[in-house]
């Protein structure tokens, strides 16, 4: 009989070994799924590990999917590790995405290339004032952040839907719900000709070095985690569980809310009812599949970003639905959450004498 | 007891693994019929889980139970009470909400109306002297009233083995004459017991054999009341516990003061502070003797600044107000403090020893913020040494420590900041008795480098052996001081009740 024995210490190895696990797990079970649904696995495994890395063009995809999934989910690494459950970095990215666009829209033809920098702040701000409403109940009446975060995800899809088909729907749009195209200046700067890669993935890259050094290397990051690990620790040393809650949802929201910013101003273009896509909610299993560290976020941001596109492919090619991804990001965090048990236990055969 | 009546208990050869550790090795224990047998051994010595075994709540991985002369195999704790096997726990599993009576009828299987139950509660109460009204709320009840709850609970299942885990460390000295005049009884109608302590004194009160573990073994078997304390120590610790020297000496100015501090409390379950007046002086130790749940902890975090509320003039260090600033700004002013719960409040129990340094410690931190990952270490490692610290270095996570070599670190990171003043609070709670001399030790050599020494504690003993005045705490008010040598444990007994209006 197989039995789970508590390790006396939780394992190291398996820590980093059970996203690879969940990895295998997931791409069993998808094999099974694809057998299931009719399709051939091996051109399905191929859509989602193979087609997203086989040109340099559509590596440039995966990067361009993986930057905002990377820069989310570092903001709520920093967020986690404090013990605040930011669920709402969906909302933060679209209410980013309206404050940047807003800011685009003001730009005309004679608008200098300044204005870029006040449009990825705008998202900044527009994340973090949506992140602050959550802190700020929280911080007055102990409003569980939680929920909280979580409704206020639909509210601003509502605020969303509320500008693009009203006050800044484009008059000259043949009544579209969307605003206009954003003056060619607001757009952001590409790395390259040939792919839709944009400087975005430098700041995320840059993000993933401030994020550590801030976490490992800072008092105030020590502090942080001290109250997300301990909160008696933290109140006995003096680490001010307000200022941790603050920081942690300032910072995850100002996070999603540069993301929304990138892409608004880069591959979308416009303000348009379909801006949130899922990636404030993708960017959470990002973040526990990264192991809530800034270089394990690089490699689930691509991975889940592979997902992406392998959905996209296995709908236009295969026929599959596009649910497929959303089908393939759950698996992977509920096989996370299963292979996890074996960082605190181990698993040992009993003869059957129970 | 006739020649030929069969052992009430026999264990032989009883073996418990835990993944990395052997709880018990090869433990064989006997228990006459009407025999108080104490089990003595220090924290971790593997009595908890002996008695666990014998009440079913944990099964051996190898040896033999008999019982009455009969091989048994105890399953769980229901086929225990049918044996006649009853356990009065340390920690009370009472519900707070309900009555006396509610809570025992919880316990007993239902065939009895709750009327019926208060009834016996009431004739076995009269019984054993037992004063207890069946109607009331239990959070209404003092620990020690409680504890007669679980003790008339235990005793209405007729048992013939009653084990009792540390019954005495939540009880006055009063209290405990009480408590020991009803196990006495019990043992006169033939009753067993089985009562486990590290307190010398109680055993040789109340039982006539003893069986002695540590690590996990059997090291002594013996009549108490024919051994010394020495004699049972070194078969509790393998050594005589290195004897303190004490001498008078003449305190200095008063460095901590604590000055009309009342406070409301926090939460439901905790205690208000009612006018506290406090002095403690430099080259002093001052104890706070009191059952736990008095308001120590609340004074505490009063004290530690980890709660601000009270008026800033009501805790003064060296002459500075700091009642509502916090512990950062307090350890700055010069004050420290090891507090009780030492895995997660003391330290972070997944991060490494050296980064717990941080929680107190600011020196391997520049000016900016930024942590000297080095410096850290090399400063952690100091510490270690100069406590002897038993660890793999200093990146072993702070759980991985033994309770005593773990606050043995926390003592010594907080007197390592040469402290002005020091707040400690059951410094040697849970800890073995080699490292609790050491920690005593080095409490004194903070005292006579000058240093302002508070500490809290519920051990008599330990209070009267390193204290140079001591307080009582009692319902959230603090008796008057008095000198150690003046004082006696009666005395303090009494005012642990609050009542010392009297002598004041």
């Amino acid at each position: 009989m197989l039995k789970l024995e508590l390790r006396s210490e939780a394992s190291e190895l398996w820590r980093y070994s059970s996203p690879l696990l969940a990895l295998l797990i997931t791409v069993a079970l998808g094999i099974g799924l694809f057998v299931l649904l009719g399709k051939d696995p091996v051109r399905g495994l191929q859509m989602f590990f193979w087609e997203p890395l086989k040109s340099s063009y559509a590596l440039g995809e995966l990067m361009v999917k993986a930057t905002p999934l990377l820069i989310i989910a570092l903001g709520l690494a920093v967020c986690f590790r404090s013990n605040v459950w930011n669920i709402g970095a969906e909302g933060q990215f679209v209410i980013g995405a309206v404050a940047a666009g807003g800011v685009a829209l003001l730009a005309d033809k004679e608008t200098g290339r300044w204005i870029l920098v006040a449009v990825v702040l705008a998202g900044v701000a527009g994340g973090m004032f949506w992140a602050a409403i959550t802190a700020w109940l929280k911080d007055k009446f102990h409003a569980n952040e939680i929920l909280v975060s979580l409704m206020l995800v639909y509210v601003a899809e509502m605020v969303l839907g509320y500008l693009v088909y009203g006050p800044w729907k484009d008059p000259a749009g043949y009544n579209f719900p969307q605003t206009k195209s954003f003056e060619a200046v607001t757009q952001i700067p590409r790395l390259m000709s040939g792919s839709r890669v944009s400087v975005g993935l430098i700041l995320a890259l840059v993000g993933v070095a401030a994020v550590w050094i801030f976490l490992f290397r800072t008092r105030s990051g020590f502090a942080q985690q001290v109250g997300g690990l301990a909160p008696s620790a933290a109140r006995y040393a003096g680490f001010s569980s307000r200022k941790a809650l603050w920081l942690a949802l300032l910072t995850s929201g100002g996070a999603a809310g540069l993301a929304g910013a990138l892409e608004v101003a880069g591959p979308i273009g416009q303000l348009t009812p379909y801006i949130p896509s899922g990636y404030g909610f993708a960017a959470i299993i990002v973040a526990y599949v990264g192991r809530l560290h800034p270089v394990g976020i690089v490699f689930s941001a691509v991975l889940m970003s592979m997902f992406y596109i392998g959905g996209e492919l296995a709908q236009s090619r295969m026929g599959l639905p596009k649910s497929i991804t959303g089908v393939f990001q759950g698996l992977l965090l509920f096989s996370l959450l299963a292979c996890d048990t074996l960082v605190a236990y181990r698993l040992r055969w009993q003869s059957g004498r129970a | 007891m006739q020649p030929n009546e069969p052992l009430r208990l026999s264990l032989s050869n009883i073996t418990k693994r835990y993944p990395g550790v052997v709880a018990n090795r090869a433990v064989s224990l006997s228990v006459k019929p009407g025999e108080a047998h104490a089990v003595l051994g220090e924290n971790g010595a593997g009595k908890s889980t002996l008695m666990k075994i014998i009440y079913g709540a944990v099964k051996p991985d190898e040896g033999d139970i008999q019982y009455n002369g009969q091989a048994v195999q105890i399953r769980n704790p229901q086929q225990a009470r049918a044996l006649g096997i009853s356990m009065v726990f340390q920690h009370f599993s009472l519900f707070d909400t309900l009555s006396v009576a509610e809570n025992v009828w919880l316990g007993l299987d239902h065939s009895l109306s709750l009327a019926q139950v208060s009834a016996r509660i009431t004739a076995k109460a009269a019984e054993y002297g037992l004063d207890i009204d069946p109607s009331r709320p239990v959070h209404t009840l003092s620990v020690g009233e409680m504890q007669r709850v679980e003790i008339i609970r235990a005793l209405l299942t007729e048992p013939k083995l009653l084990i009792l885990d540390e019954p005495t460390s939540v009880l006055t000295p009063q209290a405990v004459d009480k408590l020991f005049v009803v196990l006495k009884k019990l043992v006169s109608q033939g009753c067993s017991l089985l009562y486990i302590s590290h307190k010398l004194h109680e055993i040789r009160e109340l039982c006539s054999a003893c069986t002695v573990l540590r690590g996990g073994e059997v090291t002594g078997v013996c009549d108490p009341r024919e051994e010394s304390n020495a004699s049972l120590s070194r078969m509790m610790i393998g050594a005589e516990p290195p004897a303190l020297k004490h001498q008078d000496r003449t305190p200095g100015a008063v460095l901590f003061e604590a000055r009309h501090l009342s406070l409301n409390k926090e939460d439901q379950f905790g205690v208000n502070l009612a006018d506290i007046n406090l002095q403690v002086c430099a080259g002093e130790v001052v104890g706070i003797a009191g059952v736990s749940g008095n308001g120590q902890r609340e004074l505490l975090y009063a004290l530690s600044g980890e709660d601000t509320r009270a008026l800033a003039d009501s805790v003064l260090i060296d002459g500075h107000a700091v009642g509502q600033v916090g512990p950062q700004e307090r350890r700055q002013a010069g004050l420290h403090f090891v507090p009780e719960e030492r895995l997660g409040r003391g330290a972070v129990p997944s991060l490494s020893l050296a980064h717990n340094l941080l929680l107190t410690r600011s020196e391997a931190i520049s000016s900016g913020g930024w942590i000297d990952n080095q410096a850290l270490q090399t400063q952690a490692q100091k510490i270690i040494q100069k406590f002897n610290v038993k660890t793999n270095g200093a990146q072993a996570p702070a759980q991985s420590l033994s309770g005593g070599n773990l606050q043995k670190f926390l003592v010594g990171r907080e007197i390592d900041a040469k402290p002005k003043v020091l707040l400690v609070s059951q410094p040697t709670w849970g800890v073995d008795v080699g490292a609790a001399a050491q920690i005593r030790s080095e409490l004194l050599a903070l005292r006579d480098a000058g240093c302002a020494v508070l500490v809290v504690s519920e051990e008599l003993d330990e209070l009267f052996e390193i204290s140079d005045r001591l307080y009582v705490m009692a319902n959230g008010q603090i008796s008057p001081s008095i000198q150690r040598k003046d004082a006696t444990v009666a005395q303090i007994g009494e005012w642990m009740s609050g009542l010392w209006s009297a002598h004041a």
